[in-house]
């Protein structure tokens, strides 16, 4: 009855007890899609901190990081405050032997392995809890993955507004086009979150998602 | 060996969510390939990669899944219509959902033509394709 009310209210853009300084905004994707690379940026470009560790090792991000009042200017001087969640990478298979190919003791590797599985849990679990989110996607890979779809199917099931960020445009074998072809009915943007490259396309983008 | 097993929509027609779920992952962890008529719903997916993780363990190392799901949007506004009334009388039997243990596959590639299922059985890597209707 209670996820009744809310979906209803949420349908109808109303909400009596939240405010829009309470956005929560997440960025959910597979692992090694640069969502902590591109938390990183937005909270040097606004706050002038950092907010997590990146690795190019897959599952750096095995908790749940919130920045809480971000707030983002854009050219017509309107501002938009919200919670910035860098969730954990979504994955369907974590073997603690491919840490162990990365050069990580085994220890270590299976700490991380269970670590990870559980960020995965997290990351689902939370989904209830976000107002929008960008799905960040590296533009150099097949983005027809089940996982994708899943995720981005399920935010659709949800009514959360989805913002598809194709992250990594600074490398050659990027492709935009490809993540466009596969989700058509979402709007995506390209941009390098490492170097800041095309990021105010995000900006904007970002502002237009939760108006 | 790679063994195929097929789950016709009428063995999990009556079952809830939750039972779905483990039938599926039952048959994924006994090292088989699911090939199941038509589709999860999408809170389901996602509990099947969240009961995945739980059960992730030194022998079970997860699933690779893919779903095959005929794009809508191309069908004429008659096919839409048998469609709906087939679904009415029959169940969603459309597309085809494929789980694999992480043990045995190694990848599942999905386009919107084919998917590639590559296996980890044998040292050169063997593909199976499946084509789009």
């Amino acid at each position: 009855m209670k996820a009744f009310f809310s979906k209803l209210l949420k349908k109808l853009k109303f909400n009596p007890f939240s405010k829009r300084s309470h956005l929560k905004i997440g960025l959910y994707g597979p692992p090694n899609g640069g969502k902590s690379t591109l938390a990183n940026r937005i909270c040097i470009d606004w706050l002038g901190e950092e907010m997590s560790s990146t690795s190019h090792i897959a599952h750096e991000t095995r908790e749940i990081n919130v920045k809480e009042q971000v707030t983002l200017k854009n050219k017509k001087g309107k501002e938009l405050t919200f919670s910035l969640v860098d969730t954990p990478g979504i994955a369907t298979r974590i073997d603690y032997e491919d840490f162990l190919k990365r050069g990580m003791k085994k220890v270590e590797a299976k700490k991380r392995a269970k670590e990870a599985t559980k960020g995965v849990i997290d990351s689902i679990k939370w989904l209830d809890n976000m107002d929008a989110v960008v799905v960040v996607l590296d533009s150099t890979k097949d983005p027809y993955s089940q996982v994708n779809i899943t995720i981005i199917g399920n935010l659709q099931a949800r009514d959360i507004p989805v913002l598809i960020g194709a992250n990594k445009v600074d490398l050659k074998r990027s492709n935009i086009d490809v993540i466009e072809a596969a989700f058509p009915q979402y709007e995506v943007v390209g941009f390098s979150a490492k170097y800041g490259k095309k990021i105010e396309d995000f900006y904007d983008q970002l502002f237009k998602l939760v108006k | 060996m790679v063994t195929f097993q097929f789950v016709p929509y009428h063995d999990m027609e009556n079952l809830s969510s939750a039972k779905r779920v483990n039938k599926l992952l039952k048959i994924v962890k006994d090292e088989r390939i699911v090939l199941m008529e038509g589709r999860l719903k999408k809170q389901e997916e996602v509990d099947l990669i969240e009961i995945t993780m739980e059960e992730i363990s030194p022998k079970f190392k997860g699933i690779e899944l893919s779903v095959i799901y005929p794009d809508k949007s191309k069908q004429d506004p008659l096919q839409k219509i048998k469609g709906v009334f087939a679904n009415v009388l029959l169940g969603d039997r459309t597309g085809m959902t494929i789980i694999g243990p992480a043990s045995v596959v190694k990848k599942i590639e999905q386009n919107p033509d084919k998917i590639e299922l590559f296996t980890k059985e044998s040292r050169s890597t063997k593909r199976y394709r499946k084509k789009r209707k």
